[in-house]
């Protein structure tokens, strides 16, 4: 037990760790193949070797994100030992009962198994990139829509505000949105009688809500969810008002609550929340992905508006709103989901940079481009600490593309 | 023609002051100029004393008039300071406040002074914008010859093998970003303990320790291949891939058309079909494509001068942002407004030259 272990071994030990992760594949694959003919365009994904390709990788940290407490062998932020930046395969000293035996793929400079950090840290760039580029699809259809379809004033108007935010260097962006003085900055809302009390004349405690740039930012852009999936049931139900009621209703109140959570940090029951640093991280990265969104989509509508069935829902006397959302949006489909993949790779890339630059979410946070900016500070000497974190990144975003790829290429098919 | 090129210029001049009123204001919130004056100043400064700094040095009033005075279209500021001696924007060190002039921002030249550098910003950019120059020149060089070659062979037989492998090429290496592939390169080609140079040097082909320099500060003097090739490769791996992408499509959209089909049945050779008929009409999407490419760049030289700490314009807005060195934050992101916005031009203007198609009154 106190020889360095070989690179076969390590990679054999790894593959056990990932065990879950296997047999989820598997049964994915297994499933999906077995069904391909009844599920649309995720099973013709499975006629084209790219696509299959990419779905595996994708699909392989996907499941390692939901795994990542079984795998990962050691706590991702506790030191183990003293020594500083074990080379992989290297004997954990003083071995306490119960834990891994050895640093799989070593450690970082606080001794930290990078194996560990890079597990979890799928977790939360898993969780973080998605959120992001939904949300600014949200927004990017919501505004792109009317601005395709009705043009006028509104179109030049969002046209160039789009522009504004695509002219800004990204980096640039990030290291004026980003910063933790920007968030102390702004008039302090304080709202005792919320949760608060009164002493001697002045509110205590309650709720406070400080209006700096990024939260003003996020109660915009979070209040598009809200309108889009309300517009959308509204304008499909308004003739069947019990039902609108019921659906528009649901959505309000889930909405609001979820709300008020992540972008007042308001939520009575407390299930919604964020961190004040994780949302500055969000916020800047629907901000930047949301213009380019609203583009892509303000181009498609301009080429579908024309066709014959907008014209027949026109005939019909069909509200804007419900063409737009209910005949337009699903007939833009195909691009839509491609660029979704492509863009939750960029929005990948787009955290690892600010990790990258140390404006991510904390400095000890496992998340790759934090890990990979610690590592590169010795890289020349001491690579594996940068190396691991990067492949990772790398194959996510590979495996990202190939799958946009390969749903292109099966889309455009039919 | 002329008036499209007005109109554009008229909306990017907008655009840009817009932009430039973002950076002022978010460069100067309150804390940036507390913790300003707290460095200029002393650190112990009690907070009364960082309000008088700020207001002393000009930094107080509406949001709006500072920008005009900073853009130089308001006349600076001038204080008396408690020792009877009057200061202002305009007056320097020792002149005759009397003789200074009214207005001095950016317009007239006067970027002010970098607190990190202690020099003037205008000196500080203008080296560092040079060295991007080079890095920038050498990544095109390689770049978009590299793109275009393997997007055109890729696209000029659609599906063909040597398209499939040189498709997925092109989609690893847009998955791959400079941090990415800087830290890869660095420990496959740069690192004495990894990669391929201590197996060179135990096979006895390499005099030095490294195949390649893993830092670019010497190329700041003199570039060599061996301090400038990684840096260069780092920027170039990552645009490769999406200019290639389009060259593919673009070359294989145009090899459809009737015009190329008739000319194989008059019997032109494949290969004068390709270069004297598709290549020049298959270019048109890339050349946007490569324009609207520069802001990208921007950012990978951000990146790429970090890692390889070579001392350009990236290195010197990250250091400024770092340090909180607002002036030169300030002209950095001037140069980098301007040059997106003219990129963008360029690529509208070119455009409408290369397509005869569309025309714009």
């Amino acid at each position: 037990m106190t020889d360095i272990l070989s690179w076969p071994m390590i990679f054999a030990l790894m593959a056990k760790q990932f065990w879950p992760v296997w047999v989820a594949l598997v049964l994915t694959f297994a499933l999906s193949i077995r069904f391909k003919r009844r599920l649309g365009l995720y099973g013709k994904l499975f006629d084209s070797p790219v696509g299959m390709a990419g779905f595996a990788i994708v699909m392989f940290w996907v499941f390692t994100a939901v795994f990542a407490d079984v795998i990962a062998t050691m706590p991702p932020l506790d030191q183990i030992g003293s020594v500083k930046n074990p080379l992989p395969g290297t004997p954990v000293v003083d071995l306490k009962p119960g834990q891994f035996p050895w640093f799989l793929l070593g450690g970082d400079h606080l001794a930290r198994d990078i194996f560990s950090r890079m597990v979890v840290g799928a977790r939360q760039v898993l969780i973080i990139a998605p959120a992001a580029t939904t949300f600014a699809f949200i927004v990017g259809i919501t505004l792109g829509l009317p601005a395709g379809y009705l043009g006028g004033k509104l179109d030049t108007v969002l046209s160039f505000l789009a522009n504004l935010v695509l002219a800004f260097p990204v980096i640039l962006l990030f290291y004026l949105l980003v910063t933790p003085e920007i968030v102390k900055t702004g008039y302090v809302i304080h709202l005792w009688f919320l949760g608060g009390h009164l002493e001697n004349g002045v509110g205590v405690g309650g709720f406070t809500w400080i209006a700096s740039i990024p939260n003003l930012m996020a109660a915009v852009l979070f209040v598009f969810p809200i309108i889009f999936f309300g517009i959308l049931l509204n304008s499909r139900f308004h003739t069947n008002r019990p039902k609108r009621n019921l659906y528009v209703g649901v959505t309000l109140v889930i909405g609001i609550w979820a709300y008020s959570g992540l972008a007042f940090n308001a939520d009575p029951v407390g299930v919604w929340g964020m961190s004040p640093n994780l949302l500055n991280v969000f916020v800047a990265v629907v901000f930047v992905n949301a213009p380019t969104v609203f583009r892509i989509v303000r181009g498609i509508v301009m080429d579908i508006k024309s066709r014959d069935y907008v014209s027949a829902a026109q005939t019909r006397g069909e509200r804007s709103w419900y063409i737009m959302l209910w005949e337009i949006l699903p007939n833009a489909r195909g691009p839509l989901i491609v660029d979704y993949c492509l863009r939750i790779g960029y929005t990948t890339i787009l955290l690892g940079t600010l990790g990258f630059f140390g404006l991510g979410v904390s400095p000890e946070s496992p998340d790759w481009g934090s890990t990979i900016n610690a590592g590169s500070k010795l890289l020349s000497m001491i690579p594996h600490p940068a190396v691991v974190p990067a492949l990772a990144l790398m194959s996510l975003v590979l495996g990202l593309n190939l799958l946009a790829d390969g749903l292109r290429e099966e889309s455009m098919k039919d | 023609m002329l008036n499209f090129v007005i109109r554009r210029l008229a909306v990017m001049v907008l655009t840009a002051l817009v932009l430039t009123f973002v950076v002022f204001y978010l460069t100067n919130l309150g804390p940036n100029l507390e913790k300003l004056a707290r460095s200029e100043g002393s650190v112990r400064m009690t907070d009364d004393s960082v309000a008088a700094w700020i207001e002393q040095n000009g930094h107080g009033g509406s949001v709006f008039y500072r920008y005009a005075e900073w853009l130089g279209v308001a006349p600076g500021w001038v204080r008396v300071d408690d020792k009877g001696v009057t200061r202002g924007l305009c007056i320097r060190q020792n002149d005759d406040p009397a003789l200074a002039p009214q207005f001095c921002g950016i317009l007239e030249g006067n970027w002010g002074f970098s607190t990190v550098f202690k020099n003037p910003v205008l000196g500080v950019v203008g080296r560092a914008m040079a060295a991007t120059g080079w890095l920038m020149l050498a990544v095109m060089v390689v770049m978009v010859p590299t793109a275009l070659l393997i997007g055109v062979l890729a696209g000029m037989r659609e599906g063909t093998r040597t398209d499939r492998v040189l498709s997925t090429f092109s989609i690893a290496s847009s998955a791959t970003p400079e941090y990415v592939s800087g830290v890869l390169l660095i420990a496959l080609l740069a690192s004495p303990v990894t990669g391929l140079s201590p197996i060179f040097a135990s096979w006895g082909w390499l005099s030095g320790r490294n195949l390649f320099l893993g830092t670019a500060t010497s190329a700041m003097d003199h570039i060599t291949f061996w301090n400038f090739a990684l840096p260069v490769a780092t920027i170039a791996l990552y645009g490769v891939g999406y200019i290639a992408r389009m060259t593919r499509a673009s070359m294989a959209e145009v090899m459809t058309q009737q015009y190329i089909r008739t000319a194989r049945l008059k019997g032109v050779g494949f290969r004068e079909v390709v270069v004297r008929h598709a290549l020049r009409n298959a270019m048109i999407a890339p050349f946007t494509v490569v324009m609207l490419q520069f802001p990208y760049l921007l950012n990978g030289v951000v990146i790429t001068e970090s890692i390889f700490n070579y001392k350009g314009f990236g290195w010197t807005l990250v250091k400024a942002a770092g340090n909180n060195d607002i002036e030169l934050l300030l002209g950095c992101s001037v140069i980098a407004v301007i040059f997106v916005l003219a990129t963008q031009l360029i690529s509208d203007i070119g455009y409408v030259y290369l397509n005869p198609r569309i025309r714009l009154g």
